[in-house]
């Protein structure tokens, strides 16, 4: 046992390289399985969080019945799941039916091989990273056009051919913002720039600001056509009519059902969160805390590896309170020691994140996800607010907006960049 | 374990390449024919970043050098070559179809006596 | 990979014949990695796998219909096809075998991590004027295409 402590120590002190740069077998399978395993969390997270929050915000109260607060429902949604009847239609393709499902899944699972939770928390820093990124993002539109043209039925072939020409659409405008930050990386001293993830988020870190706030507007704006091209992307409100319930009786995966419907959705979620983890290293600094370089020193560095205690101890706060709000009926007395329990567990987790050997290491990964869930929220308040765009609205609005504006901030980002390399800074 | 060098990635591409080739020769279906065809420029696609591999490795003095990248540009060309000429011959064959309801190459004898 | 060709030219059904060539482009970029060149490998994913097949399985869904796969599915010249083809083999196979010494040595192994950075010097310096030509090309391609497939010009 102590030598198994030993080993996992003199690793986890001695690196500064990821696994994969490091050609290290075992701790790459080990940061695989940590990814896959938060990833599943997260997906689980986001499907009650985006219940809760769309119903807190039509003024309902969303699932309440299931776990104390509804906090149980995913769980028993997948039971659902699973249990469910698998159909498959009766002209279908059977071959082609029942990849669809897979390569989307693994699309949009694979891209996390080079998502950066720290300078050397990924599980490989490839030098092309971000291009990694938008090309196996760009498979999973393979799967959906197999999806529909296997369901040999009308319903979902149009979804699939609306919802494909919609991302390759918004992929042209992603790659356009991408590229203008990726110019943002080579205003160092030797000039060149780089395509890894890492190596981005380092330059933000040397040039000691966050590259949505460089030479303002221009990364603003940049970072305003990928936000949106990255909804239009994965198929969400308010660019969701290929799967909208009221449109095309849910699109390209109507013939799908039980689990195989749940591998989609668990791809869609996936793929949320990658292309905000591709929005958070490009242009909000990554795994960096607020103000990395102004407020740098000692007081401002307690200060800020105290917000991951913090955000779980003020989560574990909500729950108590909630608890003492719970009906005094003895039917609820189930529920009010679940949701005590969760508390409790919150605030355990808080507490840990207290001690100064756990926190100085889970600051990266805390500042990322802390962003990325922010993200997250924006999709889900996007989904509640916005109302849907008609098909040709949206083909307009990513040919004829998004694409000029893209290019726009990419010819000026150019331009301000070597005005400052070449006349201010020479 | 077999010494892997540039001659087997050569194999690799004829191999590929006769493939595109009997494809294009042989099937009656135009979009099938036209995926012979990407076969076939990613056949060359293959001896070209074989070769500028190579050309890595090679001294200076003969124009090598670890910058010699002339071959990965070609092919990024020859990609981009492709895009273009798939995208206007499915073109044609769209246009094609819209006359002739039909996709199989031997009965595209409109100009025959 | 050479299954993956197989099974392009051999399937009767057009959308398999894709999926099979998206699986040859898959290991194609692969093989670039291989070779240590990652740029080209993910312009061959990015372009390739997912723009060009995406393409290609779009016209597959609007022109293929059920009768053109009951047909019958080699060329009416498929005999002189396969001469040909054999012919052009035997070429490869005489080349090959008479030229087997000149690459004696492995391709050099190499860790370089700025092959992006190298290839964008040589592509914005030497070959400039060929990125120009070949983004008129492209111009040229998609006015064309949308030409073609108009209804009525």
């Amino acid at each position: 046992m102590g030598a198994i402590i030993q080993y996992i120590e003199s690793y986890l002190k001695t690196k500064d390289l990821t696994p994969g740069a490091a050609g290290n077998m075992f701790w790459a399978l080990v940061y695989i399985m940590l990814v896959f395993a938060g990833l599943s969390v997260a997906v689980i997270a986001m499907n009650w969080l985006e219940r809760k929050i769309l119903a807190h915000m039509q003024v309902r109260l969303g699932p309440m019945r299931v776990g104390p607060h509804g906090l149980l429902q995913p769980i028993a949604d997948a039971i659902k799941l699973l249990l469910k009847e698998d159909i498959m239609p009766a002209e279908a393709d059977g071959f082609v039916f029942w990849m669809a499902p897979l390569i989307v899944v693994l699309a949009a699972f694979t891209v996390f091989v080079v998502v950066p939770f720290g300078p050397t928390h990924a599980i490989t820093d490839m030098n092309i990273g971000i291009l990694f990124m938008l090309g196996v993002s760009s498979l999973s539109v393979l799967g959906i056009v197999m999806a529909g043209w296997a369901s040999n039925s009308h319903y979902p072939l149009m979804g699939a051919l609306r919802s494909s020409a919609q991302m390759v659409s918004y992929e042209v405008a992603m790659g356009l913002a991408v590229v203008s930050a990726i110019l943002m990386t080579s205003l160092n001293a030797t000039g060149t720039g780089t395509l890894s993830m890492i190596g981005i988020v380092q330059a933000q870190q040397a040039q000691g600001e966050w590259f949505i706030f460089k030479f303002f507007p221009l990364g603003l704006i940049a970072f305003f056509v990928f936000a949106v091209a990255m909804v239009a992307e994965t198929n969400r409100a308010p660019f969701d009519l290929a799967e909208a319930e009221s449109e095309l009786t849910a699109g390209f995966h109507t013939e799908y059902s039980g689990f195989r419907w749940s591998l989609f959705f668990l791809a869609e979620y996936s793929a949320m969160i990658a292309v905000s983890s591709i929005a958070v290293t490009l242009w909000l600094g990554g795994w960096l805390r607020p103000f990395p370089n102004m407020l740098s020193g000692n007081p401002w560095d307690q200060i800020f590896s105290l917000f991951p205690g913090v955000t779980f101890l003020f989560f574990a706060a909500i729950c108590f309170y909630n608890t003492v709000r719970m009906p005094k009926h003895p039917l609820f007395r189930i529920q009010t020691i679940g949701l005590a329990g969760f508390g409790a567990v919150l605030g355990l987790i808080g507490l840990v994140l207290f001690v100064p050997a756990v926190s100085t290491r889970i600051q990266d990964i805390f500042w990322f996800s802390a962003k990325v869930a922010g993200f997250m929220y924006l999709y889900i308040w996007y989904r509640g607010t916005f109302p849907r765009y008609r098909f040709d609205q949206l083909m307009q609005m990513g040919w004829k907006v998004l694409l000029p504006l893209g290019l726009g901030v990419l010819i000026l980002t150019a331009s301000v960049a070597l005005l400052q390399q070449k006349i201010w800074h020479p | 374990m077999l010494h892997i060098t540039t001659l087997h990635y050569l194999i690799l591409g004829a191999a590929l390449f006769l493939l595109g080739v009997i494809g294009v020769l042989t099937r009656r279906n135009v979009v099938i024919v036209l995926m012979s065809i990407e076969l076939i420029l990613n056949a060359v696609n293959l001896n070209l970043v074989a070769f500028s591999h190579y050309w890595q490795g090679m001294p200076a003095r003969f124009g090598g050098g670890p910058s010699a990248l002339h071959g990965q540009i070609f092919s990024i060309f020859v990609i981009t070559d492709a895009a273009a000429e798939a995208a206007v011959g499915l073109g044609i064959l769209i246009a094609f179809f819209r006359n002739k309801e039909t996709v199989n190459i031997d009965e595209v004898n409109l100009l025959k006596w | 990979m050479v299954i993956g060709g197989i099974l392009v030219i051999t399937r009767r059904n057009p959308v398999h014949s894709a999926l099979a060539l998206i699986v040859t482009l898959l290991a194609q970029a692969s093989i670039y990695l291989m070779l240590y060149a990652p740029f080209v490998a993910g312009v061959q994913i990015i372009l390739y796998a997912g723009g060009i097949m995406v393409l290609f399985l779009f016209v597959i869904m609007l022109v293929s219909i059920e009768r053109s796969m009951k047909e019958r599915q080699f060329n009416s010249q498929w005999v002189i096809g396969i001469i040909a083809a054999t012919a052009l083999g035997g070429l490869f196979i005489a080349v090959y075998t008479k030229g087997r010494d000149i690459f004696p040595d492995g391709p050099p192994t190499m860790m370089e991590g700025d092959n992006t950075q190298k290839v964008a010097s040589l592509l914005y310096g030497q070959y400039m004027f060929a990125f120009e030509i070949a983004s008129l090309l492209l111009l040229v391609a998609i006015i064309g295409a949308v030409v073609m497939a108009k209804k009525r010009i």
